[in-house]
């Protein structure tokens, strides 16, 4: 069952992608350079509608709180985001685009998907090195969502109720997916 | 072009994969599953990288201390690939297909080895690009496991969670690679 749900899933997500146009680099990398804003509005407005979905059907228990994963935060996410972007604005791929990507045939993403690879086997290596050093060193707490949405993790803005935090952010979302202008 | 959906629909789309999947099972994540795909690889010629271990929280253990980490879970999909996450990875290959064979953007010969804003500013030997992008996957793919997610994971899945991470991460991605991609490409 869980296999099948991957499958059925995955495959909405790579068609998805494909739809969009972010397995595309040209795409990726004008969005970076500020030239063509449209994967930009995509990501905004899609974050802004699944969003406010997610905390809605939450908060009438058509979704399962417990299925929410929060990520920690700490140093290493702005270090290794910064790494992220140098390598995802030069090769206007990233780690799902580049995968879905060889589905267009592209072969310039098998070589991204290589390095990839070796990029995640230096990092698996070197870990046990740098485990423990101030790039682990946690931000407000680690596991912390800004609307309260699951007993599981800390929320920053407790005096705030979860679900119209949530949906506050997820319209500002939205009004920006709105405003921005294609093309610049 | 032609068969790319515009902002309003691909987002509705997008955000719709995003949902669909915290809903039925969990948040939607990528970078992980090249640690996955190189430990399968490692474990082939290894036999000490991954054990079964009865005391461990997953069942597993490892030698090498970032798949042995969080109860050895890494080790546990490294040894078991037919896994959700691993599955999940690979079907989106396939939905990818899918959406090109029906009606999806399609990319032109010239396209498939490098973009056209790659070819009008450093021609048109494949070479410089391919190495480039080789990389480049390096740079990504080390940074996302170190930020302990990658754009799927941190920003979309992150973000609609409203988590702190997805936005640190957001922050770091885009400082650099705004000024990154404006300095290679320029903006004409």
């Amino acid at each position: 069952m869980t296999i099948l749900l991957a499958i059925l899933l995955g495959i909405f997500f790579g068609f998805a992608l494909q739809r969009v146009g972010a397995t595309n680099p040209q795409n990726i990398i004008n969005m970076m350079r500020l030239k063509d804003l449209h994967l930009m509005k995509a990501i905004f407005f899609g974050i802004g509608v699944s969003s406010i979905l997610l905390f809605l059907l939450m908060a009438v228990g058509v979704i399962d709180a417990g299925h929410l994963s929060v990520k920690s935060s700490y140093v290493g996410v702005i270090v290794g985001g910064a790494i992220l972007g140098l390598g995802f604005a030069v090769a206007g791929y990233c780690p799902g685009t580049s995968l879905t990507a060889l589905a267009d045939g592209r072969k310039d993403a098998l070589f991204f998907v290589g390095g990839g690879l070796l990029g995640a086997l230096i990092y698996t290596l070197m870990y046990g090195s740098i485990q423990g050093t101030w790039l682990f060193n946690k931000i407000a707490g680690g596991k912390v969502m800004l609307a309260t949405g699951s007993d599981k993790f800390q929320a920053l803005l407790p005096m705030i109720p979860g679900t119209l935090l949530a949906l506050i952010i997820g319209v500002i979302f939205m009004l920006i997916a709105w405003k921005l202008p294609d093309k610049a | 072009m032609n068969g790319q959906l515009n902002w309003f629909k691909g987002g509705l789309l997008l955000g719709a994969a995003f949902l669909v999947a915290v809903a039925f099972v969990k948040p939607i994540g990528v970078s992980t599953q090249f640690v996955i795909a190189d430990g399968i690889v490692w474990n082939l010629f290894s036999d000490t990288v991954v054990q079964k271990n009865p005391e461990s929280k997953s069942g597993y253990s490892s030698s090498n201390a970032y798949l042995n980490k969080s109860g050895g879970k890494y080790a546990k999909n490294i040894a078991n690939p037919i896994n959700y996450s691993f599955i999940f990875v690979l079907a989106m290959v396939a939905g990818a297909f899918l959406s090109s064979r029906l009606g999806g953007p399609q990319a032109t010969a010239m396209d498939r080895s490098a973009p056209e804003v790659w070819r009008q500013r450093f021609g048109e030997n494949p070479t410089l690009r391919y190495v480039t992008v080789f990389f480049a996957g390096v740079l990504v793919l080390f940074g996302a496991r170190l930020a302990g997610g990658c754009t799927s994971g941190h920003m979309m899945s992150g973000m609609m969670q409203t988590s702190l991470s997805g936005y640190l991460f957001a922050v770091g991605a885009f400082a650099i690679g705004v000024p990154a991609a404006i300095l290679v490409y320029k903006r004409n």
